[in-house]
């Protein structure tokens, strides 16, 4: 014990004589946790706002009852089951706006709500006697008060004009959400006698059969294991921060093996001598895993409280995207339990371990007296890096494999993994390869020495410059996935928003005044209904929307496939658009003949044209619009576009809402609906562009780690050189030129890797997470930006040490010659 | 009448806004009907409910024997509670009228008893006047004619279920003074009759084991809006059909000062309301049911009449351990005359 104490002091005091190798440790491993702590704390705060949201209905293991087709199923289905004896509870779920936020409003039926609903406080006597008596009552989580700035007691106003209950307060409600009495949220949502699920009682089990032989084939039986549509919708959003998170992780993983190995490599004099000192392997073994678990807590800690402030700054950003794509709420108050901080701590443990595992072996399997010399195991270097090479080219024929052999999202990052991978285990090769050719070209000896000392300074550098190459890469492939989908996303919009106005009326009734009205107006060209309806094919929510024959979308929808005679067909026939997402899906093409569960029955239509469909998590399908009325006679009517000529459009609108005010639910033109859609992008990758450049600081600061310890370390191999009569001006200019050469090289493989990578994203994963796939898209601009990146990168670390080069003292440099140091 | 169990919960509630839950059966009722003395009760209107008053209940208790003579009891109870007085037109769940069933089977060995709740105004509880029909979810108590000459009396819960056959072997009996039934000195009454003569054959099912069985019930329907007063904790109640084919029914609410009234009831349907002085009610011995001291033997006695019978129970743990939890059991009695019935205890 006493032996382990003092070889843990001998191997510590390293660090005091070291203090810049200390810090680059430490921040490599609080860097690389932070950054998947970060992800993992923004994967958590959402998995814990989908729980909340379902753990309303689904608390105590209950089961859920849900229209088959999606959307809402009448009342009488649940009067049918309560009185065949099955325990079930109502709900109504739907969105409102209240101060141009949107909220979700849940209408529960706190007699019958089970005892393991998060919400059962709302069914105790005098709380159930609170909503059913007097003015009634609604109930919001705090921070859903605090957001719409409302109040405990006051009443929330939605836009169509219905004036919610008095609110309260209460914790178990998802953020986001209103809860109110059933008949509350009937009237507010004017669906009266329509519900969006039954909850049964979590004492009862229901079968599939039972259901069917009581409400026939409108309802489904949703399990409370079975995920929601949510966490579905999400997962690939969820995956893709994930592996950005692990990205980073391992460029800040490359800093700590950098550290980790230069440490135990300027240690190993101090090794052989407390051996030599009689200090057995044991002990030094039991010392050396001590200095690890102090250090790995100390920068652990430090990276879980830096995850969390990466968390909570990308929150708000990460919250709105997730709402504008998928309409999912997320609270935006972090609160994040022990588990997260533990297993931040323990990924940085994990990470360390891993780190200093090859340094550690390599240190204790050295022979007793060959430890004398600093770069022993440098010395196989060669070896080492053919060995690698081959590695590199097997990584290269995994990714071919994976690509061609398995499929879906899990397949699209393994190749890019195994593709990264075999480029960070072929650059240093490839260096050398360079630094050779360099050097049987070189004439003069300076310039021999030049490639030839390269070579030796690869062996060091070869971990920080994959993290360059690491972060290049993906800024490149990033970069370009984001520009292609700004790009191809902008023109997309562009040619769905033909018509000038769209409005959405309160309810259908106000649809067909506003209707009439509009058929009156002389400034309206046009006026065409966007009926919606909902239903579920293969599983899969889809939306239904009408269309009317008009020259707006069959001059202008765009159609991946189809064309003219597709828009004949739409109106003559039984015949529908559907979009790309659900093609893929359900692997179908034109021609095809889909099954769709209309109100009434199946709905047999063939498919004419596929549609691009953008960003929507759901499937689409597109009809005419009298068909639509025929076989959803439930379709929402109150959507409608409107043609105008451009200048009559302000106008229009104002006289529309004036003339209709609470009537209109909703009303924009397409320029605002552009922005709306572009602004939810933006979000979306303003966290993707975040984590990106986060990556490549990490890199930077990881590559001027290893120069910086490095630099100590080559002063034997440039002392020589200097004793010959170079000045150590030159020296210094040498030694940037150097770092310069290596950021040219990385640049240039990170280029192709990095488009490989924009083409896996834009190919195979986008492809396999939301069903849709872009045009890949190239910008030569952005790879000039990437290669300035690198150089400055490159020279911003090299500075430093070659300052210090340049304005070493030569008494250093004569102490080479003196002794060992 | 037996549909007591409301002010039972009353006095179960502790704090006073509890005690406002369902039932608030001790506190003022601003806005719906009292109950009126010479009000009279027609049939068949009345056996539909009273949305004009704060709670109402139909109750029906059966005591029952297999063929092996096997003796069990069995309970269907519908309770109203109006949260609110009606409104002009209140439609689906704008009602404020919130109902609450109790189903049990009760053997000497076991008590399986069943809760349901509901909302009023769409569908899945109602009660109807003529053909009678009382229903909550599946389990029903409905005529079979529009006399109520038969009926059927439905319900399942875990463990157990019955559908049983009633018939009507005499008229309905108005209870108190013409059917206004008075419960305290301060005036707190409730319109009320029951139908003693119902004799039942049906099957029970225990744990899927089917039984046949056959006995006598007794239906119970009262409504009020402030059966308790203030001071009064719970009540004993008594359902006796005795063996000559009489029927007696005997309650004492237990207040500052008890209140005792009875009804003697008999072959024929005629009634004789018995005084405070000349009914004795004493209790013999206790059951514990965790931190309940239930009196579940009892000495009755009626003077006037010469009636002095013992009273034990088929069951002393017949615990109704629902959301709103009383003591209620089917009993035999024997003395000077024997037969059987049902006891309530709430309030301890």
């Amino acid at each position: 014990m006493r032996q382990t104490l003092f070889a843990l002091a001998a191997l510590l005091s390293h660090w005091r004589r070291h203090p810049a190798n200390l810090a680059m440790l430490i921040l490599g491993l609080a860097i690389a946790t932070a950054l998947w702590s970060g992800v993992q704390a923004l994967n958590a705060q959402a998995r814990k706002s989908y729980d909340s949201a379902a753990a309303v209905f689904t608390g105590g293991g209950a089961q859920n009852i849900v229209s088959a087709r999606g959307g809402l199923f009448p009342q009488e289905l649940f009067v049918r089951l309560r009185r065949a004896g099955v325990k079930v509870s109502p709900a109504l779920e739907g969105a409102a706006r209240v101060d141009a936020k949107n909220i979700r409003l849940i209408g529960v039926e706190p007699v019958t709500l089970p005892a393991a609903s998060t919400l059962a406080p709302l069914r105790e006597n005098r709380e159930a006697r609170n909503i059913l008596t007097g003015e009634g009552r609604s109930f919001a989580a705090p921070q859903t008060l605090r957001e719409l700035h409302i109040a405990e007691g006051a009443r929330i106003a939605t836009e169509r004009g219905f004036a919610l209950p008095p609110v309260y307060a209460i914790d178990s409600a998802p953020p986001g959400a209103v809860i109110v009495d059933i008949g509350i949220a009937q009237k507010a949502l004017d669906q009266p006698e329509r519900l969006s699920r039954l909850v049964v009682a979590p004492e009862q089990r229901l079968d599939s059969a039972k259901l069917t032989e009581i409400a026939g084939n409108s309802l489904r039986l949703v399990e409370p294991d079975e995920e929601n549509d949510l966490s579905r919708l999400t997962d690939s959003f969820h995956l893709n921060l994930t592996a950005f998170g692990l990205l980073a992780f391992l460029v800040g993983f490359f800093i700590v093996n950098a550290s980790f190995g230069l440490a135990f490599e300027q240690r190993l004099p101090m090794v052989r001598t407390l051996r030599a000192l009689g200090v057995s392997m044991r002990a030094l073994v039991g010392a050396l895993f001590c200095e690890l678990v102090v250090l790995t807590s100390l920068a652990g800690g430090l990276g879980v409280v830096g995850g969390y402030l990466i968390a909570a700054a990308l929150l708000p950003d990460v919250a709105a995207s997730l709402e504008g794509l998928y309409g999912a709420k997320l609270s935006g108050q972090l609160a994040l339990d022990a588990s997260w901080w533990l297993s931040g701590l323990a990924m940085a443990g994990a990470g360390a371990l891993l780190a200093v595992a090859s340094g550690l072996s390599k240190a204790l399997r050295l022979p007793l007296l060959s430890a004398a010399r600093p770069i022993a195991w440098r010395e196989a270097h060669h070896r080492y890096l053919r060995r690698q090479g081959a590695f590199g080219a097997l990584a290269l024929l995994g990714a071919a494999l994976a690509y061609s052999t398995v499929d879906g999202l899990a397949m699209g990052f393994a190749v890019i993994a195994l593709a990264l991978l075999s480029a960070a285990l072929l650059l240093p090769v490839a260096l050398a390869a360079m630094l050779q050719i360099g050097e049987s070209l070189a004439e003069r000896p300076l310039a021999h020495w030049f490639f030839a000392d390269g070579r030796q300074e690869i062996a060091g550098l070869s971990l920080a410059l994959t993290a360059l190459l690491l972060a290049l890469a993906t800024n490149i492939g990033v970069g370009g996935m984001v520009e292609g989908f700004r790009e191809t996303f902008s023109g997309w919009l562009d040619q769905r928003l033909i018509a000038e106005i769209y409005y959405e009326a309160a309810t259908p009734a106000d649809a067909r005044e506003i209707e009439a009205w509009a058929k009156e107006q002389r400034e309206v060209a046009a006026i065409l209904p966007v009926w919606r309806a909902k239903t579920r094919i293969s599983n899969w929510p889809v939306e239904i929307i009408g269309m009317a024959a008009h020259e707006t979308y069959s001059a202008h929808f765009s159609l991946l496939e189809g064309g003219a005679e597709a828009w004949r067909a739409l109106h003559e026939e039984d015949a529908v658009l559907v979009s790309e997402q659900l093609v893929r899906r359900l692997k179908i093409g034109v021609g095809a003949m889909l099954d769709i569960p209309a109100t009434r029955d199946l709905w047999r239509a063939k498919v004419v044209g596929i549609f691009p469909d953008y960003g929507n998590p759901k499937g689409q399908l597109r009809l005419d619009h009298a068909r639509l009325v025929a076989h959803f006679p439930d379709a929402s009517g109150v959507h409608y576009s409107l043609r105008a000529a451009p200048g009559d459009v302000a106008p229009l609108m104002e006289k529309m809402q004036n003339c209709f005010g609470p009537k209109l639910a909703r009303l924009v033109d397409n320029a605002a609906i552009k922005k709306i859609s572009t602004d939810i992008f933006e979000r979306t990758f303003t966290v993707t562009t975040a984590l990106d450049t986060l990556t490549l600081v990490v890199a930077a600061v990881a590559l001027f780690a290893s120069l910086l310890t490095l630099s100590n370390l080559r002063l034997a191999h440039i002392a020589p050189v200097w004793a010959v009569g170079v000045t150590r001006r030159r020296l210094a200019g040498l030694e940037l030129l150097r770092m310069l050469l290596f950021s040219v090289g990385v640049a240039l493989i990170a280029i192709p890797l990095g488009l490989f990578m924009t083409w896996s994203l834009v190919a195979v994963v986008n492809v396999a997470a939301f069903g849709w796939r872009l045009p890949i898209l190239v910008f030569p601009l952005q790879w000039a930006e990437v290669f300035v990146v690198a150089l400055v990168t490159a020279l911003f670390a090299a500075t430093i040490p070659a300052l210090r080069l340049a304005r070493s003292a030569p008494a250093d440099f004569l102490k080479v010659f003196a002794n060992e140091r | 009448m037996k549909g007591k169990t409301l002010a039972g919960l009353l006095a179960l509630l502790s704090t006073p806004a509890m005690a406002q839950g369902y039932g608030g059966l001790g506190s003022d009722a601003p806005g719906f009907d009292m109950p009126k003395p010479g009000t009279p009760i027609v049939f068949p209107k009345d056996h539909g409910a009273h949305p004009r008053f704060r709670t109402e209940w139909w109750y029906l208790t059966a005591n029952l024997h297999s063929a092996d003579r096997t003796a069990y009891g069995m309970q269907w109870t519908l309770f109203r509670f109006g949260l609110e007085p009606p409104r002009e037109s209140q439609e689906g769940w704008e009602d404020r009228n919130v109902w609450m069933a109790h189903a049990a089977v009760t053997s000497a060995t076991e008590n399986l008893v069943a809760e349901t709740r509901s909302r009023g105004g769409v569908g899945t509880v109602g009660v109807e006047a003529q053909p009678f029909k009382a229903y909550i979810d599946d389990w029903s108590f409905e005529a079979l004619d529009p006399g109520f000459d038969k009926a059927r009396v439905v319900a399942r819960g875990p463990g157990f279920s019955y559908s049983l056959e009633l018939t009507r072997g005499g008229p309905f009996v108005l209870q108190g003074d013409a059917g206004f039934s008075q419960k305290a000195d301060t005036g707190q009454a409730s319109h009320y009759y029951s139908q003693p003569f119902f004799s039942v054959e049906g099957a029970l099912s225990l744990h899927g084991q089917e039984v046949k069985v056959a006995g006598k019930a007794w239906m119970d329907r009262e409504w009020s809006s402030q059966t308790m007063a203030p001071d009064q904790k719970g009540w004993d109640w008594f359902s006796l059909h005795l063996a000559n084919g009489e029927a007696l029914m005997l309650f004492r609410f237990r207040g500052a000062r008890d209140y005792v009234s009875g009804n003697w009831i008999s072959a024929d349907g005629s009634t004789a309301l018995l005084g405070a002085d000349d009914i004795s009610l004493t209790p013999l011995s206790q059951t514990a049911i965790g931190e309940h001291n239930l009196p579940t033997r009892w000495r009755v006695q009626v003077k006037s009449r010469g009636f002095d019978i013992e009273i034990s129970p088929l069951n002393p743990r017949s615990w109704m351990g629902a959301n709103f939890s009383y003591w209620e059991g089917p009993i035999s009695f024997s003395g000077s005359q024997s037969g059987e019935g049902y006891l309530e205890l709430t309030g301890y």
